[in-house]
């Protein structure tokens, strides 16, 4: 309650019975009235009325007003203590007077030395401009040091002098209001557009709307690009493995969003024993459960390339089945080790909030952080491919099994290391999943289709295919989405994708000549 | 990155020989059915206890034997029988097209449900004004605040525009979508992953209550059929009997595909496409013909099996429900007529006595299937037998 920042030096009177009568008991005009003609002058007095006046803490008798604290009675104007009498009646405050109470406060708090009580506080005045208060805020402008703060209070005074009687100052405020460009302030200019009867004014009115539409228009635009970058790096995540598994292996995986899955569960234990065991270092959970997502999908695929997988090369379709009977398995194991409810995956502080980029574009922190991990991913992939002895073996396998057998290279070992590669990305895909959405046992089952259809419309074979369809696929979806709602947008993309498989059968990035046959 | 792109995408010589073979082995027991001497009685005295059982034996078991007599059939049984039996029609569709002409599909569940809703339609009309809100509308319409019907179920109060429209929808949508497919020479794995983006497309379009098709509640509490109460024994033992009779028609619609001239060219797709096309046959036609009548007794299979299970709902498009009609052509044993209908009674057998007993280890078994019939019998439980006699 220490709201002894009261720095109205030199106006400041001291808080009279008189007026603490007239805040507290009469009607509710009266009493707002009584609260606009207080404010300007207030003291720590009439502050801390006010504010058990808000907290419902205030009775009132026949001649006297008694601030309740701990049980006892206390007089707002000396702040003895008094005897409550019996007759002493609550003040009731209807929800006008409570909002304008609240937003007294509020104005109040604007002078507060806490640079975060008074962020907080100009947002509570931005939804009610009230000219009345506008004398203080002024003075709260001029006051004000923090520049993201003095902004937000020059635009609650534009508010207020948007309702103001003074055509002139009605002028100046619409054209400083079309400066900002928050939709609080656009409601607030539609609002006033209603009602203006000026015609100067009305036009000023207009121009600054369609200036902060254009503003609002390019910020829904770049939150439609982010989610839709957003959503692509995850599915490139899930299509990653995908590419290796499918593309350049010819095995169907379908249990591939179980090992997602699996990963995912793995964050989930991992973040456990942080919680039980380091809790100071809680934070870092996510940079552990990365290589051991990683290693506990390798190692579970690659248990499936020795026991089903490596029978059936060859066998797509067959493969297709078994690896579908594999997923029900490993969905009916989480269950039971786990239970069929999602469970809780805290995102660290660090990856919690995100930048607010415009009024109304905020990018979450985690969302940043997949694309970046998407990214990271996609090259460690590419570079061990194109760079490495392993990469080399993998791609010597895939185009020439026979030949790569004869000088050396042990063919089923390779299968088993590039599948449970395949697996180990598909994990890591499972750790950044976690981050964003819910984790449990029908986890896959949500992308599987959607990787699937990266990976076909991206082209077999081909990373870069599979990076240009999972940002196509996402930006896609979200852009439809904004136009038509998700199911359809779903139904309109799942659509698309068919047609453009009738038209390009092997992808957007086709592979020419004979192998292409192969 | 460029070396990556070089790389074939499915090399593995030795082993698509190895497959090669396997596919003579399937080719060899398809030509069994053919090759053994099958004299007349032989050939149909099989069919003709089949008819026995289903049009006399049950019927009696369950409506004259009285209930303490040891060889009653209870309703339960009866319905169950029945529900298998939709299942199995759609098994032998699902043979039709990936045990004998090599196609997997995946949207099967499409074509099965997009029946059922056909004959849902109807019977929401027939419930009349005695749904909960005894308006003429169904109940899901007048919750929509919808005040007329939608144009699509225009013909809804029609059994005979109802009926055509079973055969029609699933028909026309196959037929569409398998022609621009085939026509770009789609196959494979391909095939199968744009037929599960087709079931989840159409799965997520049902969901929409716009679409008026009852959303995620789907059709229920339906009342008459033609007028009669649909709930009696008399009622369910008629359709018993024709889901029955359905069942072995399709049996023998399929034996005289799969003998014909046109059977043969299938299988010769399946197991080399390309010879088939150098030696002048237009496997197009030939595709797009068994894809769509396969659909359609999809739709035949969906349409009996909603007035005896009473409810239909979009989760029969879920992938993983057509996956389901995969496996029980897979268990039973593709590429013969008698194993999706043996497949389709085994799992869905299993199914309800594990969902009633211990329904956490019914995944594990579907699963353990899955894998088990893919790794140690291809030719399912009916090619099992057969080794075990030879």
């Amino acid at each position: 309650m220490v709201l002894g920042c009261v720095l109205l030096s030199g106006t400041a009177w001291s808080l009279t019975p008189q007026q603490a009568r007239a805040l507290a008991v009469g009607e509710t005009e009266e009493r707002i009235a009584a609260l606009n003609a207080q404010l300007a002058g207030a003291d720590e007095k009439t502050v801390a009325l006010i504010q058990a006046l808000s907290d419902d803490a205030v009775k009132f008798t026949d001649s006297a007003v008694i601030v309740m604290k701990d049980d006892k009675g206390h007089d707002p104007v000396t702040g003895a203590e008094v005897a409550v009498p019996a007759t002493a009646e609550d003040v009731v405050n209807n929800n006008q007077m409570r909002s304008e109470l609240d937003s007294a406060l509020a104005t109040i708090k604007l002078f507060s030395k806490d640079d975060k009580v008074r962020a907080e506080a100009v947002k509570t005045l931005q939804g009610e401009p009230d000219e009345a208060k506008l004398p203080l805020v002024e003075k709260a402008y001029a006051a004000e040091t923090v520049p993201a703060i003095k902004e937000a209070i020059g635009h609650v005074r534009a508010a207020m002098l948007l309702g103001s009687a003074d055509t002139a100052r009605r002028l100046e405020a619409s054209r400083s209001l079309g400066e900002s460009g928050t939709p609080a302030t656009k409601t607030l200019l539609l609002e006033r557009q209603k009602v203006e009867t000026d015609a100067a004014v009305k036009g000023a009115i207009a121009v600054a709307l369609g200036r902060i539409e254009g503003r609002l228009k390019w910020g829904e635009r770049l939150g439609v690009l982010f989610t839709g970058v957003s959503l692509g790096s995850i599915l490139l995540l899930v299509a990653l493995g995908l590419a290796i598994t499918y593309g350049l292996m010819g095995v169907i995986n379908m249990a591939h969003g179980e090992l997602m899955m699996i990963g995912a569960y793995t964050t989930y234990v991992v973040q456990n024993l942080f919680r039980t065991w380091l809790p100071g270092w809680f934070d870092a959970y996510v940079i552990v459960a990365i290589p051991a997502a990683f290693l506990v999908s390798a190692l579970v695929g690659a248990v499936l390339e020795r026991g089903v997988i490596r029978f059936l090369y060859g066998r797509p379709l067959e493969t297709l089945l078994a690896t579908w009977g594999i997923s029900l398995v490993l969905q009916q194991a989480v269950r039971t080790i786990f239970g069929a409810q999602n469970v809780p995956v805290e995102n660290p502080k660090w990856l919690s909030g995100g930048i607010q980029a415009m009024s109304n574009l905020v990018l979450p922190y985690n969302r940043i952080a997949i694309i970046v991990f998407a990214v990271l991913v996609l090259a460690g992939v590419a570079l061990l491919i194109a760079r490495t002895r392993f990469g080399l073996f993998i791609r010597g396998v895939t185009q020439n099994r026979r030949m790569a057998a004869c000088v050396g290279v042990d063919t089923a070992k390779i299968d088993m290391l590039a599948f449970s590669f395949g697996a180990g990305i598909a994990g890591l895909g499972g750790v950044a999943l976690s981050q964003v959405g819910n984790v449990g046992p029908d986890l896959g089952q949500s992308y599987i289709v959607d990787s699937f259809l990266v990976v076909v419309v991206g082209g077999v074979g081909q990373l870069a295919g599979t990076v240009v369809a999972a940002l196509g696929l996402g930006v896609l979806n979200k852009l439809l989405e904004g136009l038509s709602g998700a199911v359809l947008a779903k139904i309109m993309v799942l659509v698309a994708i068919v047609i453009f498989i009738q038209r390009k059968p092997s992808g957007l990035f086709a592979m020419k000549g004979r192998s292409a046959e192969a | 990155m460029s070396t990556v792109t070089g790389a074939a995408p499915l090399g593995h010589p030795e082993r698509s020989e190895r497959s090669a073979a396997g596919d003579a082995v399937m080719l060899r027991y398809a030509q069994d059915d053919m090759r053994v001497p099958h004299g007349l009685v032989r050939r149909w005295s099989g069919i003709a206890v089949a008819l026995v059982v289903v049009g006399v034996a049950v019927p009696v078991a369950n409506l004259l034997v009285p209930e303490t007599g040891a060889l009653h059939l209870s309703d339960y049984a009866v319905q169950l029988i029945a529900k298998i039996m939709c299942y199995a029609i759609a098994a032998l569709a699902m043979d039709l097209i990936w045990g004998y002409t090599g196609i997997l599909s995946l949207g099967h569940g499409a074509f099965f449900a997009l029946g059922g809703y056909a004959m849902g339609m109807y019977l929401m009309r027939q419930i009349g004004s005695d749904g909960q809100y005894h308006l003429p509308m169904p109940d899901f319409m007048v919750f929509l605040n919808w005040k007329e019907f939608p144009w699509h179920w225009a013909l809804s109060d029609s059994f005979v525009a109802q009926m055509a429209l079973v055969i029609l929808a699933p028909g026309l949508l196959a037929f569409v979508f398998g022609f621009f497919a085939f026509r770009s020479r789609i196959k494979g794995v391909y095939f199968s992953i744009i037929t599960q983006a087709m079931t989840f497309a159409m799965m997520l379009l049902f969901f929409r209550n716009e679409t008026g098709f009852g959303g995620n509640n789907g059709f229920t509490d339906f009342k008459r059929i033609l007028g009669v109460t649909i709930a009696t024994p008399q009622t369910r033992m008629v359709l018993f009997v024709i889901t029955g009779c359905t069942l072995i028609g399709f049996y023998l619609v399929a034996r005289a595909i799969v003998g014909s001239k046109f059977g043969r060219v299938l299988q010769a797709i399946r197991d080399a496409e390309s010879r088939v096309m150098f030696t002048g046959y237009d496997p197009l036609r030939y595709k797009l013909a068994i894809w769509t009548f396969s659909a359609v007794m999809c739709g035949v299979a969906g349409a009996l099996y909603v007035p005896q299970v009473g409810i239909i709902n979009p989760s029969e498009m879920t992938p993983a429900a057509s996956i389901e009609i995969a496996i029980w052509a897979a268990v039973g044993g593709r590429a013969t007529l008698i194993g999706p209908i043996v497949g389709a009674f085994f799992v869905n057998g299993a199914k309800s006595v594990f969902t009633q007993y211990l329904p956490e280890y019914w995944l594990y078994v579907l699963g353990a299937m899955f894998i088990a019939v893919t790794l140690f019998l291809p030719q399912g439980i009916v090619g099992l037998f057969r080794r075990v006699r030879r």
